[in-house]
């Protein structure tokens, strides 16, 4: 009881200097624990992805659309289960400031594949059966404060004109990883509605997904697929989910990259503001650990008291700063609205955030305790006069 | 009677800019167990340092230091760190008491190194503060106590691990007369009821006037 007595006075000796440094800490671990958040959430619908699916766009960008009639040649690919498209719509939900994932989808084939999706089979029976029906997730529908049998009206910016919607279902999401904040409705809608407004067809997707019958084939199924499209006038380029979700990530991999490395230079600052603090607290109090030499403890002893008090400042400051990265992240995640999906402060996050916390405290303390424990008696009692 | 420390050709020398500093030269001294000495001298004349090395939280360039039959200059620094636990209580000029801890936890800390239980602790303790008189300030930190009732603390803590020797550098330094004679007294008591051998070292004439022998050192050498 000793030791950890010793070290709770010693910290609170200078209570201000204390207070700023831990203050100090907790606004660096939030901060880090704020960008690790906005990291994972950026990898989130990869790693929410299934290895059980396949994704077929256009070869030469996402941009182009295949033919609606692949369809049916997909469908007939040994290794493919199901077959599912979907297109990107990109309505305004009375502002723009209101952005959320909307989808043209292919119905039932569409929600069969995505079983993370969870729909009451009632709202699912009333989806399906309303041409003009939509689903929106859990997410999605509380920010808006929506209800079933609400229209949504969304203003087309690919598709120009109002499209208006009557919210059938609102799905929740198998795990807590799993996004609701999307918007779908059917794809058969949007292509009819476009050929009366523009007298010509759609008859064109976004992109395809298979379900596989064995996540090991994805390869070869993958090779199937382009190779059955090859030298078409659109050419196909088929990938696992996950590696179609890394390629978004990819296009934003400088910005991810400047995120990280903003993190942990926010660790390496308050690392340094913390040795000066234990550099200088040390100094301060030579004497004392020279007395305590001179009545017999060690050098291992004197830097002990150190690096247990610097430990103890950092942690302290490391728990209310990975306190404070809730609401944060609550706040931010509040602002950017629909634009990043899945910001959650994980226990990865938080594991990593007491982790940097502690290595400050070890590492802030370092060199003082290291001087201290080699600190001649003769020297430190000089110290005083 | 028999000497408890004896000290044979010692010398310390310093290196300052590249010169060697000797503080002290070929320094022979034998001091008998329950003796009370004051080491004086003139400022640089190499009183501390000896008082150091005695003390055993310094190390000579040459020669020997025997207390107590053992040869301090040839133990390792963590025998060395042991040995001044048991056998060494330190008194100095400024008190180097604890700031956190209160009259009782200074004088507690050297017995933190010990296996005594709290209760044995807490009983030598009480009767170490009851010895100084300041048996009701035991809860008081140092910033709460005058600079004679540290320097009381001091004395207590020093004699709380019943040890042989006491090095007192200064003791009354930092004290008015009135206050330097109760301590100066005490340091005395010690010596002539619990037998304590005490080498002090002081400046001031009528300090030294209590101990039993006077030695004084010009240049790091014997004064005769």
């Amino acid at each position: 009881m000793f030791v950890p007595l010793l070290v709770l006075k010693n910290a609170l000796r200078h209570r201000l200097r204390t207070l700023l440094t831990v203050l100090g800490i907790v606004v660096a671990i939030a901060a880090f624990g704020l960008l690790r958040t906005l990291v994972d959430a950026w990898y989130a619908g990869a790693n929410a992805s299934s290895s059980a699916r396949l994704v077929t766009r256009n070869s030469v960008s996402l941009v182009f659309p295949l033919p609606i009639s692949y369809a049916e040649k997909l469908r007939q690919v040994s290794g493919v289960t199901g077959v599912a498209w979907a297109n990107w719509f990109g309505g305004v939900y009375v502002s723009e400031r209101n952005f959320f994932p909307q989808f043209a989808i292919s119905g039932a084939s569409y929600l069969d594949l995505y079983p993370e999706f969870v729909l009451p089979e009632a709202e699912r029976r009333a989806f399906l059966a309303d041409r003009q029906g939509a689903i929106a997730g859990r997410k999605l529908a509380e920010k808006f404060g929506w209800k079933v049998g609400d229209p949504i009206p969304l203003r087309g910016t690919i598709y120009p004109g109002t499209w208006t919607f009557n919210l059938r279902g609102i799905y929740d999401g198998a795990e807590a990883s799993t996004d609701t904040s999307s918007f779908f409705f059917h794809y058969a809608y949007l292509n009819e509605t476009f050929r009366q407004r523009y007298g010509r067809s759609m008859d064109s997707v976004g992109l395809y997904i298979e379900a596989l019958k064995d996540p090991s084939a994805a390869a070869e199924v993958s090779q199937t697929i382009d190779a059955m499209f090859r030298n078409s006038y659109a050419e196909t380029l088929t990938e696992t989910e996950k590696a179609f979700q890394l390629g978004f990530v990819a296009m934003s991999d400088a910005i991810i990259g400047a995120i990280q490395a903003v993190s942990y230079i926010v660790i390496v600052i308050i690392m340094a503001v913390m040795a000066n603090t234990m550099a200088m607290t040390a100094r301060e109090r030579y004497a004392e650990y020279a007395t305590l030499k001179a009545l017999g403890f060690g050098g291992g002893f004197v830097a002990l008291l150190i690096v247990l008090e610097s430990v103890a400042i950092a942690l302290t400051g490391g728990a209310l700063g990975v306190l404070a990265t809730f609401p944060l992240a609550r706040a931010f995640a509040s602002t950017i609205g629909s634009l990043i999906t899945g910001f959650e402060v994980s226990r990865e996050t938080i594991s990593l955030q007491l982790a940097a916390a502690l290595a400050v405290g070890m590492i802030a303390a370092a060199i003082p305790a290291w001087r201290a424990a080699r600190l001649r008696i003769v020297d430190g009692l000089r110290a005083i006069g | 009677m028999t000497p408890l420390i004896v000290i044979e050709g010692l010398s310390k020398e310093y290196l300052r800019g590249g010169q060697v500093i000797p503080v002290l030269v070929d320094l022979s001294l034998e001091v008998a167990e329950g003796e009370y000495i004051a080491l004086m001298g003139p400022s640089g004349s190499g009183k501390s340092t000896l008082l150091n090395l005695i003390a055993g939280i310094d190390k000579p360039s040459s020669g020997t230091i025997r207390i107590g039959g053992i040869d301090i200059t040839a133990l390792s620094d963590a025998e060395l760190t042991l040995w001044r636990s048991i056998n060494v209580g330190f008194v100095f000029q400024f008190y180097n008491l604890m700031p956190v801890l209160s009259a009782f936890g200074n004088v507690e800390l050297p017995l933190q190194l010990t296996s005594l239980s709290r209760a044995e602790r807490r009983e030598r303790v009480d009767a170490a503060l009851a010895l100084v008189g300041l048996t009701d300030r035991a809860a008081h930190l140092p910033n709460e106590l005058s600079g004679g009732q540290q320097q009381r603390v001091a004395i207590a803590r020093a004699l709380i691990t019943d040890p042989e020797l006491i090095v007192a550098d200064e003791p009354t330094g930092d004290l008015d007369r009135v206050t330097a004679q109760e301590i100066l007294g005490l340091l005395g008591r010690l010596n002539a009821e619990l037998g304590k051998t005490i080498v002090m070292v002081t400046h001031d004439p009528k300090a030294a006037e209590t101990a039993h022998r006077l030695v004084h050192l010009e240049k790091g050498e014997l004064a005769a």
